[in-house]
């Protein structure tokens, strides 16, 4: 009757040879011990040498022992485990070198003296000085740029996503790509022709305009896909309770896309708060407080990193670094506003 | 409250594809008309045209009249955000708006079309809460979101916010497919209460629900894909159930549909 009690087991299918957890580790330190020992004996110097060796033995190791002792799918899972890795550790490495060399040098003259000081009467080649002067201009700058183009940006994202049909749509849309791709010089000499133009002098708020300029299309792209994330059933929901179109997006479209807007403005505030180009043509630079935009050249925080590091005074070197660290800390002090509204803002799910 | 809609010679496009043709129907007030029909044949479109949301979807555009109470919703000089106060949609998905609490899903008509009384507004949430049987479900956490409650509860709550603002016909598209049996009979229950106070729409795919709560029944059916679909008949639904006076009718109903 049953047949199936007196037949022998088979063998498991679903069930292979594995190599223990801890082999990637010995196949990576065996290849790095080879790729030094290569190295030695072939009498080579250089770090890159050894440590590229060292990879195509640890890639080449781990497919043959994997094909070996597993399967050759189980094999190629491994090799591209391991460049994914790869791929990473090359985007960190520089990314940790940077902030670890600008945490390094920065930290030698950055105190509360430095952040509340100009360079007033300070000579390059001297100690002390600040670039309260340059975080001021840098504030007022990017912030005025923001006003700008923030709500233009926003409105222009409103029209394209809720109201725009047909050419005129498709023409703002290409010219928000285009506008993308201009370079900052390129925007801060638009600004510099009208400059001349009018016969003016440079002050803060021409920097503004050029920064604004490259702001704008920032915000378009990324409040459009923002707004575009927004489910129709909720418009169409409002809409069907009678409510105006204009009411709809104020009240149901923007509250719902608000924290994904707002972080994008961020990070275009942190992507032309380190802009040179145009702040140098048209803002010109000043060792002293300025703290009125409207007149005068101001400093900000890029142009006096640019402008001490190419005065050659270790001094000003020390100086520079310091600007450097302020500047990606503020940068970075705006990417974490920018999650924290995100996380805040974003539609509750729990109970 | 309730009030009567009449239509007549309706065609609806979607730009140039005609998506229902010459639609004429009428639907009494203080009951429940069920459209049922195969998939693509034009039964949400319709029921959309007769709160102008049809015209809410790019190239969405209307031929005929929609008479509410003598009243062509499509004349000359007519508001649409006007005809959707009068006439209320529940869709097929729950949709609350995830950004509002419970309290402010069902205040959300009134808030926003800024016709209300603050010291009214708890009262008109506790009432729709109640004509949407939820409110004992949800009166300790109505500053919870919306959104945290079950896909029944969700559904109830959208049915709560259509008729916090008071509307004289309640539209249904397909309110019950993506919910459970029981959640299913809370919400045919709820619309056997409602049908007392509004003229109620419902589009079904179920048509043991259109039999259990609906008083007329309307067919429609498409006779080819990318045909427009038309109305083959419409009658009390015990008819429609029993002996239809149309074929295609008793082949759809009895599931000998080719």
């Amino acid at each position: 009757m049953s047949t199936a009690t007196t037949a022998p087991k088979a063998a498991s299918t679903l069930r292979g040879a594995r190599l223990p957890k801890w082999a990637p580790w010995a196949i990576a330190a065996g290849s790095v011990a080879a790729g030094i020992g290569i190295s030695v004996a072939a009498g080579l110097h250089s770090n890159i040498q050894w440590a590229l060796i060292a990879a195509i033995l640890y890639i080449l190791g781990t497919y043959v022992i994997a094909a070996r002792v597993e399967n050759r799918r189980q094999a190629t899972d491994r090799v591209v485990t391991s460049l994914v890795w790869v791929a990473f550790l090359l985007a960190v490495v520089p990314l940790a070198s940077l902030v670890w060399s600008t945490v390094q040098r920065g930290t030698k003259v950055l105190d509360v003296y430095f952040l509340t000081h100009s360079m007033g009467v300070v000579a390059d080649s001297e100690t002390g000085g600040g670039i309260y002067h340059a975080i001021l201009g840098t504030l007022q700058q990017v912030g005025l740029a923001t006003l700008i183009a923030a709500p233009v940006g926003v409105l222009t994202a409103i029209y394209l996503v809720e109201y725009g049909r047909g050419n005129l749509a498709r023409a703002v849309t290409f010219f928000v790509d285009v506008m993308t791709g201009i370079p900052s010089i390129v925007a801060g000499l638009f600004i510099l022709s009208l400059m001349l133009m009018f016969d003016m002098e440079p002050f803060g708020f021409a920097g503004s305009l050029a920064l604004a300029i490259l702001m704008m299309p920032v915000v378009v792209r990324s409040t459009e896909e923002m707004l575009k994330l927004v489910p129709n059933e909720l418009r169409e929901a409002s809409l069907a309770l009678g409510v105006p179109k204009w009411r709809t997006i104020l009240k149901v479209v923007l509250p719902t896309s608000l924290g994904g807007i707002t972080t994008g403005i961020m990070l275009s505030i942190a992507r032309i708060a380190g802009e040179t180009a145009p702040v140098l043509l048209l803002v010109f630079g000043s060792k002293f407080i300025n703290a009125n935009p409207f007149e005068g050249a101001q400093a900000s925080l890029p142009l006096y990193i640019y402008q001490q590091y190419g005065s050659g005074e270790v001094t000003a070197y020390d100086r520079a670094w310091a600007a450097s660290l302020t500047l990606i800390a503020f940068v970075m002090i705006l990417n974490l506003v920018a999650r924290g509204i995100a996380r805040w803002k974003a539609p509750k799910t729990g109970r | 409250m309730a009030k009567r809609i009449d239509v007549s010679g309706l065609t609806a496009y979607y730009g140039s594809h005609k998506a229902i043709e010459d639609i004429s129907m009428t639907v009494e007030p203080r009951s429940v008309t069920a459209f049922i029909g195969p998939s693509g044949c034009g039964k949400s479109t319709f029921l959309r045209t007769l709160n102008r949301m049809h015209e809410v979807t790019a190239g969405g555009r209307v031929e005929g009249k929609v008479l509410l109470d003598d009243e062509d919703l499509y004349g000359t000089g007519i508001d649409p955000v006007s005809v959707r106060r009068e006439v209320g949609m529940v869709f097929q998905r729950p949709n609350p708006f995830p950004t509002m609490s419970i309290f402010d899903n069902v205040a959300a008509g009134l808030r926003l079309n800024g016709n209300y009384k603050k010291s009214e507004l708890a009262d008109v949430v506790e009432r729709s809460l109640k004509g949407a049987n939820l409110w004992n479900e949800v009166k300790d956490r109505l500053n919870k979101p919306g959104s945290g409650l079950s896909g029944g509860q969700q559904q109830r709550l959208c049915i709560a916010r259509a008729i916090a603002v008071e509307p004289n016909v309640l539209l249904m598209d397909e309110p019950c497919s993506a919910l459970d049996p029981i959640s299913t009979l809370a919400i045919e229950d709820l619309i056997g209460e409602l049908k007392e106070r509004f003229t109620i729409v419902i589009v079904t795919h179920n048509m043991q629900q259109a039999a259990r709560v609906s008083d007329r029944t309307a067919f429609f059916n498409l006779s080819a894909v990318g045909q427009p679909g038309k109305l083959v008949e419409i009658d009390d639904t015990e008819r429609i159930f029993s002996n239809p006076s149309v074929q295609a009718t008793e082949d759809y109903i009895s599931g000998r549909f080719g």
